[in-house]
């Protein structure tokens, strides 16, 4: 089942199955598209982070992105960058993203929810990766999504995540060439996260044609599961996605409804980005 | 140095090991030259800790980049810009009544300040907006702290017909308002950054955000020896000149190498500039001087190599200030371009290995410094190279007290750029101003102003663009 079956860069004893892997599967048996959403850690709070993500995995979505707020967000747009900058105003502590995926983790067990933590790197690095790793799983967590990692810079990374069993998201992008396609593929685990479009994370009208070209990229160069984020922000556009994607991956639009209607107003968006995923028509 | 002692070098050489360029301490000489390291990696430090989204562009640059560094016609190109545009090659001029209160070594001071927009930036943006030129880019956009590399942008933008937009926090916006209207009048658009700190960080990662999205038409003129790889490399190359100018200058002058070399350090170019002429000179002691700002006791400064430890910001691993939780911590200085809580991957593999001693300097000290060029040499330093003035006083009163004839001993001073940028800075520091802000004694006039016509402020911008 693993992603990494392709000789990833680590070899040697292969990890359990990947849990981000398995939910995706789960929703294609179900003929449908995985729905994939993110929130940070400790916005508000980090209790309402925690009621607010448990509140997406029961309205439909299959895999959680816990977002670790970071000083130096290059790949966020104006939305999560604000309500990070918010929660490091109120004193977060990055060592709370694993009650935070601990709580999200039991509490939607049944549901067999994947929790994914993302996270610029240094956080990770300054606390020591194979500690940071060992922490996340004893948490429960699924493994990381690394927007400022590239394999090329991920061998401390390949090795914890293998000794603790963890996914590897790395991210491939429309400038990707299929080099790197190829080799970025192969280095990850659970999912290939596609960026539909060059740019930073925030709403946009219409998802970039660009997305479905970055898809169909990584699928030649073998991915299994690639999942499409960046610029989704409604039914509609994962509607479009769920046609040639895996999974669709929604942030800022789940941000704003956090910020502006609490972990309730969560739910309602998640339930109906659920009716985008194609349940009824199975994927095209 | 045990807190400092870089924690993940072992793991950090090792994914890298077959094509890194690591050397101990002991093979710093042995081991053949310093000069011309061509990155990604400087023993632990450098890299691409960027999104994937950028490497494409990242392989262009760095591509684009080789092909030039062999191509004479470029490199004739840079030379005749150096010569006849930017007014190459600066002076080095001894410092001599500065001397005396610098242990009466003999300090030479590598004239940066001359070259045109009065710092040694010109030299970096000139070769990236070629760059830019050569991979078909029509855009250019740039960060700045103190006002300096954005009005260099600018100005190379201007003269080489390229867009340009030049991201600035909006505190220093208003510490540095002048340079803003200066980029305005060159035809740049200068965009306040508001979010963080709203400093040169924060305007990093705004260029950073516009750069993934404007990736096809754009260059990110990096004014510094940092960030991902090309650029620690790319932005050194450029500024090689510096060292290889006061290396022939000094030989033809007194005959002799240095003993010491001095230059301040924020992000780095400056120094990494004037370093590479004698790094592999094991005689001539080389000293970065990092901002201490209130003093390194006090939290309140920018002198990262000091108490920083390795990290990954925009782009390297390289020392950064950071908290226990890895957040980068606000940086504070007088001086808006050394107000940076990181440092070029250079830097840090320099520091490690020993080939250069990294010292803060308070912005008090500094500022003494600025006073005493001023009144002892006629010369305007930017409080930038003030910190590597006040250090000098420092390296030369140690080196006269080694004994010997101090006029034998010779320090120079890499003068990175003029201080007409910190007039109001200074003026401000030294109590020249009243409560209104204006300067003391200037609002005596009881003359009525002539006429209330828009012309009288006409007469004003007249001279403002002779300034």
């Amino acid at each position: 089942m693993s992603a990494s079956q392709q000789t990833g860069p680590v070899t040697g004893e292969r990890a359990a199955v990947s849990k981000v892997a398995a939910a995706i599967d789960r929703a294609k048996a179900e003929g449908r598209a995985a729905l994939v959403g993110y929130l940070p850690a400790g916005y508000p709070s980090v209790q309402e982070s925690i009621d607010a993500a448990i509140e997406l995995a029961r309205n439909g979505a299959d895999v959680i992105e816990i977002g670790i707020p970071y000083s130096d967000p290059v790949m966020d747009g104006s939305v999560i960058q604000a309500a990070t900058t918010e929660a490091l105003a109120r004193g977060f502590r990055v060592a709370s993203v694993f009650d935070v995926v601990k709580a999200v983790t039991d509490a939607t067990a049944a549901l067999g929810t994947a929790v994914l933590v993302m996270t610029y790197w240094n956080p990770v690095m300054r606390m020591g990766v194979d500690e940071f790793a060992r922490r996340l799983a004893e948490a429960g967590g699924a493994g990381l999504i690394t927007p400022d990692l590239i394999p090329d810079e991920a061998a401390e990374w390949f090795d914890a995540s293998e000794k603790y069993g963890l996914d590897r998201v790395f991210l491939v992008a429309p400038s990707t060439t299929p080099e790197r396609m190829a080799m970025t593929v192969a280095a990850t685990r659970g999912f290939t996260y596609a960026v539909s479009l060059m740019g930073v994370t925030g709403a946009r009208e219409a998802v970039d044609q660009s997305a479905q070209r970055v898809v169909a990229g990584a699928r030649e160069a073998g991915a299994e599961r690639v999942c499409v984020g960046l610029g989704v922000s409604n039914a509609e556009h994962v509607r479009e996605i769920a046609a040639y994607a895996d999974g669709v991956i929604v942030g800022t639009a789940i941000v704003s409804a956090l910020r502006d209607g609490g972990p309730a107003a969560v739910g309602r968006l998640a339930a109906e980005l659920s009716s985008g995923l194609g349940r009824a028509t199975g994927p095209a | 140095m045990a807190e400092n002692a870089p924690e993940g070098s072992a793991a950090a050489s090792g994914p890298n090991a077959d094509t890194n360029d690591s050397r101990g301490p002991a093979d710093a000489f042995l081991g053949g030259s310093l000069r011309h390291a061509a990155g990604p990696y400087y023993g632990a430090y450098g890299g691409r800790w960027m999104p994937e989204s950028l490497i494409a562009a990242l392989d262009e640059l760095e591509e684009t980049f080789e092909k030039a560094k062999q191509d004479p016609e470029f490199l004739a190109e840079i030379a005749e810009l150096n010569r006849n545009y930017s007014g190459r090659p600066s002076l080095l001029t001894e410092a001599k009544r500065f001397s005396a209160h610098a242990g009466g070594v003999r300090v030479f001071l590598k004239r940066e300040d001359l070259n045109h927009t009065g710092s040694h930036k010109i030299n970096n943006v000139l070769g990236q907006a070629l760059l830019a030129k050569r991979m078909g880019k029509t855009r250019i956009i740039a960060e700045t702290g103190a006002g300096q590399h954005g009005v260099a942008s600018a100005t190379a933008a201007a003269f080489l017909g390229l867009e340009c937009v030049v991201y600035m926090g909006a505190e220093d916006c208003r510490r540095q308002a002048l340079n803003v209207a200066r980029m305005q009048l060159l035809g740049a658009t200068v965009v306040p950054v508001t979010n963080g700190s709203q400093t040169l960080k924060d305007a990093i990662n705004d260029a950073l955000r516009d750069w993934v999205a404007n990736v096809e038409t754009t260059h990110y003129l990096l004014g510094t020896a940092a960030g991902a790889h090309p650029f620690p490399s790319l932005v050194r190359f450029f500024h090689e000149v510096i060292g290889e100018e006061a290396r022939a200058q000094i030989l033809e002058q007194t005959a002799k190498l240095p003993d010491a070399v001095c230059a301040c350090i924020g992000g780095g170019s400056n120094a990494i500039g004037i370093f590479h002429g004698f790094l592999d000179d094991p005689s001539v002691r080389l000293y970065g001087f990092e901002a201490g700002g209130d003093g390194v006791e006090t939290g309140r400064h920018a002198a990262t190599i000091t108490l920083g430890r390795p990290g990954v910001l925009h782009g390297a691993r390289s020392y950064l200030m950071q908290d226990e939780d890895g957040q980068t911590i606000e940086s504070h200085s007088i001086s808006a371009g050394l107000d940076y809580p990181g440092v070029g991957p250079e830097h840090s593999y320099l520091h490690d290995i020993g080939r250069v001693a990294y010292e803060p300097i308070t912005d008090a000290e500094a500022m003494e410094a600025f006073s005493l060029l001023c009144r002892t040499e006629g010369i305007i330093p930017a409080i930038e190279s003030s910190h590597a003035l006040a250090g000098a006083i420092k390296v030369g009163q140690r080196l006269a007290a080694e004994g010997g004839d101090p006029s034998d001993r010779i320090v120079i001073v890499n003068l990175s750029g003029r201080g007409d940028k910190d007039v109001q800075t200074a003026a401000d520091w030294f109590g020249m101003l009243d409560e209104n802000g204006q300067v003391k004694g200037t609002t005596l006039s009881t003359r009525q102003p002539k006429g209330a016509s828009p012309h009288t402020a006409g007469a004003v911008g007249t001279g403002e663009e002779n300034a």
